[in-house]
């Protein structure tokens, strides 16, 4: 009986002494959701690779504060998404919500985070909901509108003097969103458009046909994920490279490559990023990647260490005091971090303004399949419905 | 109306219809036989293109990698049924449903821990990875051709073994009547265990095809599993020239659906709506068809001899 009761009492100082008590109250919290089971799990593993390295680049501190990071996986799903945000903001309170790879997981987290007054931080997701109409003070976005890629492959597609243009997505938000983009910027004609159920369809065969038959002068794509690769794999088989050129956003990434490199060879896609840009904090940040984890970072990693730099920005600015939300958020509106991208600030309603480049896929030194920038398409670019957003700041 | 664009939508629906088969085929005889609802077929489709994967890697063959994976995936049915399903033939569906549901999530995380998240690819051998122009015009992926011959080649002999030898026989009276032909001393518990295999086998013939075309992932058997149970449903369970019948005709309803159904709603509604309800509908057709098939003929479209009752 003593013994039990010794045994009692020790374990309970010894609970009392644990770090994980004394440092609970003194850390900045910060949830990320992605995804990292399904064959979509690839993408949330580049992703937290990313926000790794960021703490490691900050030495575990932002304003002398330790950093916790609580990662979520959504499972590829809208509902575990919103289920998953709602844990990290009623039970584990943290002060930030940030990640999102998918548009329709955003759209369904999105209100749990920015009504609870936590700040939430899209590193991919961009629908253009977020950015116009329901735009909110507390959200805020180290990616893009998803419009503005595609647009600027629109711009691109009329400099190279397409005319007929067909065009693959899937069908979901970001996926509409994407063509919206380039339809607006494209100036010739679109002879056919095929929107793919989203995630189910992996067989583009009959899309593919009829692309054969539509006879376009090119082919513009927009599939994220494994479904890129299934598409690049697919469009090479079909033998189309010959006669229909192909134009992508978000389709060929660094994750990828490594398995289709040599299929995407030479592909076009335009990118607010690339590896080879030449930024200081960029040059760190790939370095240090490829030293850590032995691959190219892809654009999904590269947003998500910007999250987490946009963060600390903010937390030290205010000095680790985050009690102080409108304190917070302004400091958050100033962005004054090192970006991968350089160039960058926040426009009226939180979407950043910044460049947008085309870029090409080739071998870099050492043989590994990479993109690089060939050109500069836009200019520091807002999105356009940052006119429908009712923000003031 | 483009003629060469509906033969090439036709060739793409008999390619799906192909890969349908093989795994319907593999699940009616499991179904019909055994009368065990087996939802884990599809994580035998996923280990067959796992293990053909992992073959062709080391082997740098995918003839052989294809040609190992498949007794492979006929063991692992085998272990299966041994193992874990043979208890299970006397009790109801619905505990069938659960248990072999179980499987499902046992495999999709026994192959997290073996291969990792992020899943494999199927390297094609380059007399494989071209066109031909099996319709003049129109250049078409040599695998596909494969996939296509390859299916009607197994389902011809899927179709001698059941019609033409012994154990076939074994098969269809084990349709019809599973007590009778127990009662007249065949040994029923080996019949079973190998019908489970060579099902297993069947399934991992068409997870192996599909590798190369899609890519080989966790849960890539979940999907394709309901479209599968559409096809016995609208076949006619138990019977494997309903299976056939079925999967051609789903797999030609999704491709020239998904193919042609934006330009035929484009003649009723506006284009945009077209352009979003297309896909939503091209999807539901099958689906469609088989509540039709219900409502008018519930034993399926072809059922077995004995079972129309």
């Amino acid at each position: 009986m003593v013994n039990k009761k010794f045994i009692g009492l020790v374990s309970a100082i010894a609970l009392l002494g644990t770090p994980a008590l004394s440092v609970a109250a003194d850390s900045v919290k910060i949830g990320f959701v992605t995804t990292l089971s399904t064959g979509a799990g690839a993408i949330g593993k580049d992703m937290r690779e990313a926000v790794d390295l960021a703490v490691d680049h900050l030495g575990g501190k932002m304003a002398g504060k330790d950093i916790e990071i609580i990662y979520e996986d959504d499972g590829f799903k809208p509902e575990i998404g919103k289920q998953k945000t709602d844990k990290l903001v009623k039970k584990d309170k943290v002060d930030f919500v940030a990640g999102y790879i998918w548009s329709h997981v955003l759209m369904a987290s999105y209100k749990s985070v920015v009504d609870s007054d936590t700040f939430l931080i899209s590193s991919n997701a961009g629908p253009s909901p977020v950015a116009g109409k329901l735009c909110h003070e507390n959200f805020f976005s180290t990616s893009w509108q998803n419009d503005q890629t595609p647009m600027a492959m629109g711009e691109v597609l009329n400099q190279r003097g397409i005319k007929n243009l067909y065009i693959m997505a899937p069908n979901y938000a970001a996926g509409k969103n994407m063509v919206t983009g380039v339809e607006r910027t494209f100036k010739g004609k679109i002879v056919g458009k095929d929107m793919t159920k989203f995630p189910a369809q992996l067989d583009f065969s009959a899309e593919l046909a009829k692309v054969r038959a539509a006879k376009p002068d090119a082919l513009f794509v927009f599939y994220p994920g494994k479904h890129g690769a299934q598409f690049m794999k697919q469009y090479s088989q079909a033998a189309l490279a010959a006669s229909v050129p192909l134009y992508t956003v978000f389709t060929v990434d660094s994750i990828s490559l490594p398995r289709i490199g040599e299929l995407a060879d030479g592909s076009l896609m335009t990118q607010f990023w690339s590896p080879d840009l030449d930024v200081p904090a960029n040059k760190k940040f790939v370095a240090d990647f490829k030293a850590k984890y032995g691959h190219y970072p892809s654009h999904y990693a590269a947003q998500s260490y910007d999250s987490i730099m946009l963060i600390n920005s903010a937390v030290e600015k205010v000095k680790g005091d985050l009690s102080n939300r409108d304190d917070t958020r302004n400091a958050l509106r100033l962005a004054e971090f090192d970006s991968i991208r350089g160039n960058f600030k926040f426009g009226q309603n939180h979407m950043p303004i910044q460049n947008f480049y085309l870029r090409q896929v080739g071998k870099d030194p050492e043989g590994v399949y990479t993109t690089k920038v060939v050109d500069t398409v836009y200019v520091d670019h807002q999105d356009t419905y940052v006119k429908d957003c009712k923000l003031s700041w | 109306m483009n003629w060469l664009l509906l033969l090439e939508q036709v060739l793409n629906g008999f390619q799906l219809g192909i890969l349908l088969f093989l795994l319907a085929a593999g699940l009616t005889l499991v179904f019909g036989i055994m009368d065990l609802v087996n939802l884990a077929h599809g994580s035998l489709y996923m280990m067959g293109a796992y293990f053909c994967a992992t073959f062709t890697g080391w082997t740098d063959s995918f003839l052989l990698g294809a040609l190992l994976a498949i007794p492979a995936t006929f063991i692992l049915g085998i272990l299966v049924e041994v193992i874990a399903l043979r208890n299970l033939y006397a009790r109801d569906h619905l505990d069938q449903v659960l248990a072999t549901f179980g499987l499902i999530l046992f495999f999709n995380e026994f192959v997290r821990l073996v291969w990792g998240p992020i899943g494999l690819d199927i390297p094609l051998p380059a007399f494989l990875n071209s066109t031909v122009e099996v319709i003049p015009g129109v250049p078409y992926p040599t695998y596909r051709v494969a996939i296509i011959l390859i299916g009607f080649f197994v389902a011809g002999l899927l179709y001698a073994i059941v019609s033409k030898t012994r154990m076939g026989m074994l098969i269809r009276a084990g349709a019809s009547n599973r007590e009778m032909i127990g009662a007249l001393g065949i040994n029923i518990k080996l019949l079973f265990t190998l019908v489970f295999g060579l099902g297993a086998a069947l399934a991992a013939l068409a997870g192996l095809m599909a590798g190369p075309i899609l890519s080989v992932e966790i849960g890539m058997g979940d999907g394709i599993l309901i479209l599968t149970l559409v096809v016995i449903v609208i076949g006619g369970i138990g019977s494997i020239k309903g299976a056939f019948i079925a999967a051609i005709i789903v797999g030609l309803i999704d491709t020239v659906g998904r193919s042609f159904l934006p330009e035929i709603l484009k003649l009723m509604v506006a284009e945009d709506s077209a352009a979003t309800a297309a896909p939503a509908i091209s999807s539901m057709l099958i689906y469609i068809l088989m509540a039709l098939v219900l409502a008018v003929r519930p034993q399926g479209l072809f059922p077995p001899k004995g079972v129309g009752r």
